[in-house]
């Protein structure tokens, strides 16, 4: 079963890059054709109803006359199925995503020639491992930010200096014991989360990559997990349960996201967010084509769009995160400014695994544990198997 | 009327809408076929039709990389639901959904009889309103103020303080299987909020059944020398039987379903409606998603059969 699926996957990805191939790039950009549907995370498009300050879709609109049409994703994976299904353009899909659809060749290879801007885009980002497959670029990069390890400051009266407080049970400063006052994602990606913990603290096992895992690692990385269930009442998924969770349920420390770092900071709730020394898994997320979009004249004026120092500027104000072009967070194009970059992350660019899918032939070690058992096996964590 | 009325000699003057009227009062089975035409395609398109839409799904594969569908007919999708964290979920939700399902039996049967027989004038009205009036709030709203309430620094945490209780609580959350760091976390909470729920569709059965129960009945019983306990287990209890059938039809399948409760309270564990949601609309795995779909589809199966045989469906 096992061997068929690793062969199902290797001829799939090989399929992939021979198709890619063959599929005729575009080599100028024409008209309009009037229309851009785009799949994307929440927040991530905004043209001012949510707050008149944030608004950069009605200037594109003006410009080149192509109508945006927004379909807000909560996961990954539903960005995967609703490209799947098709009917869209583009896709602002992050790591552990991007490389599935460009196996399933749901996106197509995009000519960067095509994009003026792409030379401003930060080099560290340019032929990231997440959307560049043999030396072709799957999309622009938008947006990245750091899973954040996020603590209440009254238990924490100093910042946690490691991921252990939510691995390990332990008294924390605040003379109480951390059982049912952690929490953590309710996503198998997590499984990366706790591999980045043991790279740091249990080197003999030699892991290398958080996201490529053999056997005897990711039992390891599953063990750690089977003991963090004893101290997760109730796992995150809604970004706002866990800011509820933080508020009336006495959670003190989680894996968390500027996103509701700020929010809850903006409630008044005494919390604070750190990278630990272990470092901390991260998401980049890349405006992708869809191997069938109707409207690639538009796609291409969007992709050129969303590099604009401006746009990267105030969306990574809004959001929360860093932006992929680095001027944009000092040429005073937009509402950022070099602080709040770095305090969004910029400045452990280094220290941060971007999140990207696990596949079984992977390039550190012979064979690692494919994506689909993650899921399977996270669901078995959570359900105390 | 008289200018429509059918007759065989009627005259080539007469309206298209007379003939139309004529040719089908003379043919009795073309009319019932249109009238039940449309009806008969709905439930035929649009209701069987996705159910089995749902169960050929059921029947192919995923690629698990990809996430693409693999169109040929297998049973290995079925074979998944067998891993022991797929049982689990079947487990856990069945089990819930009994104890939900008895618990709201036991509470709803003394509000039912008290409603259906002490209960006169306005406090009739005001039974049926209080027993109505959760379901016209939406139900999120519902399970969002249970949160709160559950909550580890909620109201009723405060209640049990202010009774100088707080360690009964404790005690309660520190049992093994149904305790959590606080009631919002654990399956108790889950089961509270299952039962606040789903309670109406309980009472409201069984107390039209205890209507139909002539008080002639309960008083010969008296009569001819049973206690009050006899007389509720020979005769209210099986005359009043249909009622909480019908009621526990609901209570068990609303629970079965249910994705949204468990995913709010409770302790993150999966229910059988939440792996439908995460395989379908998160992970796009739609065989597994149909699988699971089947699994309440089966058990309502046999469980209507099972209620058929006590009698529930006999006084619909």
């Amino acid at each position: 079963m096992t061997n068929r699926f690793i062969t199902a996957v290797v001829s799939a990805i090989t399929a992939a890059s021979l198709a890619t191939s063959a599929v005729a790039q575009m080599t100028e950009i024409g008209e309009g054709e009037g229309e851009l549907s785009i799949v994307a995370w929440a927040g991530y498009i905004e043209r001012g109803e949510t707050d008149a300050a944030f608004d950069w879709v009605t200037k594109f609109e003006e410009a080149t006359s192509c109508k945006v049409s927004v379909k807000t994703a909560n996961t990954s994976d539903e960005m995967v199925a609703l490209m799947n299904e098709g009917g869209f353009d583009l896709v602002t899909a992050s790591g552990d995503a991007s490389l599935r659809m460009i196996a399933g060749k749901r996106v197509q290879p995009i000519n960067v020639d095509l994009i003026p801007s792409w030379s401003t885009v930060d080099d560290r980002l340019k032929d990231a491992p997440w959307h560049t497959v043999n030396g072709e670029h799957y999309g622009t990069p938008y947006m990245w930010g750091p899973n954040v390890l996020m603590y209440n400051t009254e238990a924490f009266p100093e910042a946690p200096t490691s991921w252990n407080v939510v691995f390990e049970e332990m008294t924390l400063a605040d003379g109480s014991n951390n059982k049912g006052r952690v929490q953590a994602y309710d996503g198998p990606i997590h499984i990366a989360d706790a591999a980045n913990y043991l790279m740091a603290h249990k080197p003999e096992l030699g892991i290398t990559d958080p996201y490529e895992l053999n056997a005897d690692q990711y039992a390891a990385a599953l063990d750690l997990l089977r003991a963090q269930r004893e101290l997760v009442s109730r796992y995150w998924h809604d970004a706002f349960i866990q800011i509820d969770d933080f508020k009336n349920e006495g959670i003190v420390a989680s894996g968390s996201w500027p996103f509701q770092v700020n929010l809850l900071q903006a409630d008044g709730v005494p919390v604070a967010s750190v990278i630990p020394e272990e470092g901390a898994t991260g998401w980049a997320d890349t405006t992708m084509l869809h191997a069938e979009a109707e409207h690639p004249n538009c796609a291409y004026k969007w992709m050129e769009h969303t590099l604009s120092s401006n746009l990267q500027s105030d969306l990574s104000v809004w959001f929360g995160a860093v932006p992929s072009v680095p001027a944009a967070c000092s040429d005073g194009s937009g509402m950022q400014t070099q602080e709040g970059c770095d305090a969004n992350g910029l400045a452990q660019f280094d220290k941060i695994k971007f999140w990207k899918t696990p596949v079984a032939n992977c390039e550190s070690q012979g064979e690692c544990v494919p994506y689909y058992r993650w899921v399977s096996d996270y669901i078995g964590v959570i359900g105390g198997r | 009327m008289a200018d429509t009325h059918p007759s065989a000699q009627a005259g080539p003057s007469e309206g298209l809408l007379t003939r139309v009227s004529d040719t089908l009062w003379r043919r009795p089975t073309l009319l019932l076929l249109i009238l039940l035409t449309p009806p008969a395609l709905w439930l035929g398109i649009i209701y069987l039709g996705s159910l089995f839409a749902l169960l050929l799904q059921s029947f192919f594969s995923i690629d698990h990389f990809t996430g693409l569908i693999n169109h040929e007919i297998t049973l290995a999708t079925y074979a998944e639901l067998f891993t022991p964290a797929n049982f689990d979920i079947i487990r856990r939700t069945v089990g819930m959904a009994t104890i939900v399902t008895l618990a709201s039996a036991v509470i709803a049967f003394p509000i039912a009889y008290y409603a259906a027989r002490y209960a006169k004038g306005a406090w009739r009205a005001i039974f049926y309103l209080g027993i109505m009036m959760p379901l016209w709030s939406s139900y999120l709203v519902k399970v969002y103020a249970w949160k709160l309430i559950l909550a580890k620094e909620g109201i009723l945490t405060w209640i049990f303080e202010w009774l100088h209780l707080t360690w009964l609580l404790d005690a309660y959350l520190a049992l093994p299987v149904i305790g959590g760091n606080s009631l919002s976390v654990s399956p108790t909470g889950t089961f509270l909020v299952f039962v606040y729920v789903w309670l109406p569709y309980m009472v409201l059965p069984i107390q039209a059944a205890l209507e139909r129960v002539p008080g002639s009945m309960l008083e010969a019983s008296g009569d001819l020398g049973a206690t009050p306990a006899q007389t509720f287990r020979h005769v209210l209890l099986p005359l009043a039987l249909p009622g909480v059938i019908a009621g526990s039809i609901f209570t068990f399948s609303l629970t079965l379903g249910d994705y949204i409760i468990p995913q709010i309270i409770g302790t993150s564990r999966l229910f059988i409606g939440q792996a439908v949601y995460q395989h379908q609309g998160i992970a796009g795995n739609i065989p597994l998603a149909a699988a699971f779909a089947v699994v309440p589809i089966v058990i309502m199966g046999v469980y209507l059969w099972i209620a058929k045989r006590m009698g529930a469906f006999d006084a619909l």
